[in-house]
């Protein structure tokens, strides 16, 4: 007894300290990560002699030919996939949520958020093209090509290809964190009072709920922005070339010969934070836009025209279904080629079907997919620990300096990753501790906790406290309210929180092969390395490895609560 | 005997020398002796499943021999492995560094030469360097113009060639001119990779040469006064090619792997490699259809050496070396030129090589798509560095931002 108190006042004495702890934590690689690419972005960085600061770098990025197309591109793909992916999940949840068909839809849409994003980009490639499957399909009986025709569809200058492709993979996620924001929105309950006043379910739903699931989702939708603008890896495969978006431009520039690039490169990835940043208010901007003009709306009582409501529910499942189709059967024409004998253009099947190259590859991936495993679960779980503890220090504590400062987590997820890093793998190096799989996964984690703490924390704060009032109330300790009510009942956006994070961490390459120095080697090190090589065969096998390791979580992450509390339903649901 | 009196020798060269110095190449029993027992993180691009199949089979060779224990890190970009340098250098990080031996390019080593992150002289101390000729091969000893100074071996030779799908075109145009004849009576059906892709450099290098009115001018550094004359029958040459070319020139593939999908699916008929042997491998690979061909133009095409080089502060110096020793055997240059593995060039002498290793060569099958070193003829020299810095960047200013 005297232990468990003690033990308990250390708890008390602990846990304040939690945010400062987290915030340590991720301020060493932040700073080093930061301070690496603003210092040499003017002019500082000793190991390429470079020991004066000046504008020299800006100069350079701004002399470059091609940085205002390079740089409105990377703004117009971003807040467009973003707006899109948002209106998306807004139209599928306000015409479909609780029906039957909603259901199908969920299970249909959250699992392609496993799919890595240069998988489905690929996948979506492969089916798209002019020398695509749909393209292959429908020649030459009903094209008329012998041959892929000339069309200028992916990699277009406008980067629609990539806007649309970053909505296929975008948008389940966005409706994934909305989704486990909707019981703590309390959304049944809004809309069954909306629909008896006799609104439509569109309309219904767009007033009186989505102001309060926006507000939790808030933070993923900003994430979703910076993502989409700083996303290397799909804009190369699908974005426009000539020229690129600025990340990509910034990556080219940090991997040049020249090695006097890096401070240019240094210099385009400060212009990126900047540009990010800017975007973030524009998009700020039009949230307060939309919310004046929203209430009004409201305000103005209409019930929403019967027409307008079905047409509305029509766009929304048929643009779900076309974006859910696309990454499926992107991923269907990866697994065909992966078993590909040689296949030419306009065959809808291949010539042959061989399992030759998943003989030859695939047992080679077996240690990867364990080192990949691992990383990935320890990363997720010292990620989940630390965003948890970090929260309830939060709500037993009202530690709002710590919170109002955690938003310094973020700051991996707006700066671009290939020149953020080489100031995390410099500390790494100056500390010792690299090359083993330890520190990659504190790398790992850098990565992994923004996206489980903005995964839960909206959700977790959104919790009805008069539980925890009544639980105190009947005697239990706030340890045993935390286990035994608040974490069961947020089962479901922990699990989500996890299954994101999982993919976060087995979706890192460059963390993973600067910390790890090339002696760790994971599943997707193997995946790029191996195509970037461009055969067609190969990046299927491997995407499709990649989705597996990741498919597996996000199951489970959507099963469990069923299986859990399939007697007490209310829980799961709100 | 002989065994003990190396141990012995070996014995007696390690207490002479303070443990931590540099192996020194023209001790070779030293080397192998500090080797034995080490790991060499081999740092090499990743995205060739023979080229990777070839380097196991080279770590597996010497662990045989010698004891030493090869990883490949498989790298997608080998500016990766430069990154990880610099940091350790960054970090203070001048010795025990992860990155052991680098399969470099031209470009890279230039850099790194110039910033000091190489270690060396010590590629032309090897045993296997008695077996190249670089009085016959400047490419060996120049990377890109560059003087190599010892600090990095060659192991492969390179040149450039174009292939056609012979379904298609039958007798491919063998020059420039012929090329632009060409693609405008085919509109979309030729592109090469973007600069400052590495190909994608070298197609404008290999225009440059086959158009300048003074090829030799290319060898010494592009100055001001030069620059614009040499250069202007290229910048006229693209100027009437671009709008001919696949998807008018809005978009290029972004690697030289980028283009083989595109031949593959007929999307274009020409296409521009570095690697005289890839289009018998890829067509054995199922990667092209087998009536693709290779050629090379008339003026002939450009050339030059895959090499190997250590960082300044690798870990494992001496097992370094000794793998790119076995790189330049007769062995390992056999098995590397042989299409059924790799099907590279290979940088040895045949003189210099005994009778029955050059027979062997000889007596090698290169391939159904790959040209004979008579057919292929010899490789022009890389031009200079500078002119394909300011070439790829008035190619960005005038072709790269088309929209």
């Amino acid at each position: 007894m005297g232990q468990t108190s003690t033990a308990r006042a250390q708890g008390r004495r602990l846990l304040p300290l939690a945010p400062v702890m987290t915030l340590t934590l991720m301020l060493a690689p932040v700073g080093a990560g930061l301070a690496f690419t603003l210092g040499p972005a003017f002019g500082y960085l000793p190991a390429l002699g470079g020991t004066d600061f000046g504008f020299e770098a800006f100069r350079m990025l701004f002399d470059w030919p091609g940085i205002w197309q390079a740089v409105r591109v990377s703004l117009t793909t971003g807040l467009a996939s973003t707006a899109i992916s948002l209106a998306l999940v807004i139209l599928i949840l306000a015409g479909w949520q609780g029906t039957r068909a909603f259901g199908v839809i969920e299970r249909a849409l959250s699992p392609l958020l496993s799919v890595p994003h240069a998988a489905a980009a690929f996948g979506i490639a492969f089916l798209i093209a002019p020398s695509g499957w749909i393209a292959r399909a429908l020649s030459p009986w009903a094209t008329g090509w012998e041959r892929p025709p000339d069309l200028l569809i992916v990699q277009d200058p406008w980067g629609i290809g990539l806007t649309l492709g970053l909505v296929a993979k975008e948008m389940p996620f966005l409706l994934l964190m909305a989704l486990a924001a909707l019981p703590q929105a309390r959304a049944a309950q809004r809309l069954t009072i909306a629909r008896s006043l006799g609104y439509g379910r569109v309309t219904g739903w767009i007033k009186t709920v989505l102001p309060a699931v926006y507000a939790q989702i808030r933070l993923p939708v900003y994430a979703v922005l910076a993502f989409s603008m700083s996303v290397v890896d799909v804009a190369l495969i699908l974005g426009p070339s000539t020229p690129s978006t600025l990340a990509v431009q910034t990556v080219r520039w940090m991997n040049d010969p020249d090695l006097s690039m890096r401070f240019q490169a240094a210099a385009g990835a400060v212009l990126q934070l900047g540009l990010v940043v800017g975007a973030l208010a524009v998009w700020r901007l039009g949230e307060s836009v939309f919310a004046r003009l929203g209430r009004r709306w409201a305000m103005s009582g209409g019930r929403g025209h019967r027409a307008s409501e079905a047409g509305a529910r029509a766009l929304g499942v048929t643009l779900a279904a076309v974006s859910a189709l696309a990454i499926i059967a992107g991923l269907a024409s990866l697994a065909l080629w992966s078993v590909a004998g040689f296949w030419s253009f306009p065959d809808a099947w291949p010539d042959a079907l061989t399992t030759r190259t998943w003989m030859r590859h695939a047992p080679s991936l077996g240690a990867p997919f364990w080192e990949t495993m691992t990383i990935a679960a320890a990363a997720t779980l010292a990620a989940l620990i630390l965003t948890i503890t970090c929260l309830e220090a939060e709500h037993r504590h009202g530690l709002s300096p710590g919170a109002r400062s955690l938003w310094l987590l973020y700051l991996p997820l707006l700066v671009p990753q290939v020149a953020f890093l080489l100031g995390l793998q410099t500390l790494a190096i100056g500390l010792g501790i690299d090359g083993a799989r330890l520190p990659v996964i504190a790398a790992h984690l850098v990565f992994v906790l923004p996206y489980t703490f903005l995964a839960l924390a909206d959700t977790w704060r959104a919790w009805d406290v008069r539980h925890a009032v009544v639980a105190r109330a009947l005697g239990a300790s706030p340890t045993r309210t935390l286990l035994t009510i608040r974490l069961p009942m947020l089962l479901r956006p922990i699990l989500t929180a996890s299954a994101v994070g999982f993919a976060v961490s087995v979706g890192q390459y460059l963390p993973t092969l600067l910390v790890g120095g090339g002696r760790v080697q994971t599943l997707t090190t193997e995946a790029v390395a191996l195509a970037s090589g461009g055969d067609r065969r190969l990046i299927g096998l491997t995407a499709l490895a990649q989705t597996a390791a990741v498919i597996g979580p996000f199951i489970l992450a959507l099963a469990l609560p069923r299986i859990v509390f399939r007697k007490r339903k209310g829980v799961v649901h709100g | 005997m002989t065994r003990l009196f190396t141990a012995l020798a070996a014995t007696l060269a390690l207490a002479a020398s303070p443990a931590s110095a540099d192996p020194d190449p023209t001790d070779w029993n030293a080397v192998l002796e500090e080797a034995r027992g080490q790991t060499v993180y081999f740092n090499a691009w990743g995205g060739s499943v023979q080229a990777n199949d070839f380097i196991a089979w080279a770590g597996a060779r010497i662990a045989d021999d010698h004891g030493v224990t090869v990883e490949h890190v498989k790298l997608s970009d080998t500016a990766d492995a430069v990154s990880r340098v610099i940091a350790e250098k960054a970090a203070g990080r001048d010795e025990g560094g992860a990155v052991d031996l680098i399969w470099i390019n031209g470009p890279n080593f230039a850099a790194m030469k110039e910033q000091g992150l190489l270690f060396g002289p010590w590629a032309e101390d090897l045993p296997n360097w008695a077996l190249v000729d670089p009085e016959s091969n400047a490419a060996l000893t120049a990377d890109f113009t560059v003087p190599t100074e010892g600090l990095e071996a060659p192991w492969a030779m390179a040149q450039v060639v174009f292939w056609h799908d012979t379904s298609r075109v039958a007798e491919p145009p063998r020059s420039m001119e012929a090329l632009l004849n060409w693609a405008a009576a085919n509109p979309g059906r030729f592109t090469y990779p973007q600069p400052p892709d590495f190909l994608g450099t070298t197609f404008l290098k290999q225009a440059l040469y086959d158009l300048a009115p003074d090829p030799e001018a290319l060898l010494a550094p592009a100055d001001d006064t030069n620059y614009a004359e040499v250069t202007a029958p290229l910048w006229t040459f693209l100027d009437a090619l671009t709008p001919h070319l696949w998807r008018a020139g809005r978009a290029y593939p972004q690697t030289g792997e980028a283009v083989k999908p595109l031949m593959a699916d007929g999307e274009v008929d020409l296409a521009i490699s570095f690697s005289p042997g890839a289009a018998s491998a890829a067509i054995a690979n199922g990667e092209l259809p087998d009536s693709v061909r290779t050629y090379v133009l008339d003026g002939g095409t450009i050339g030059n050496a895959s090499f190997v080089a250590i960082p300044y502060n690798a870990n494992a110096k001496a097992g370094a070396m000794v793998l790119a020793n076995f790189l330049l055997s007769a062995e390992a240059q056999l098995r590397m030129q042989d299409p059924d593995y790799l099907g590279w060039g290979t940088v040895l002498s045949m003189e210099a090589l005994p009778e029955e290793d050059s027979a062997a060569f000889a007596a090698l099958d290169l391939g159904v798509a790959t040209l004979s070193p008579a057919e292929l003829g010899a490789a022009l020299p890389e031009p200079h560095p500078s002119w394909m810095t300011r070439v790829a960047e008035d190619w960005t200013q005038r072709y790269g931002i088309a929209q």
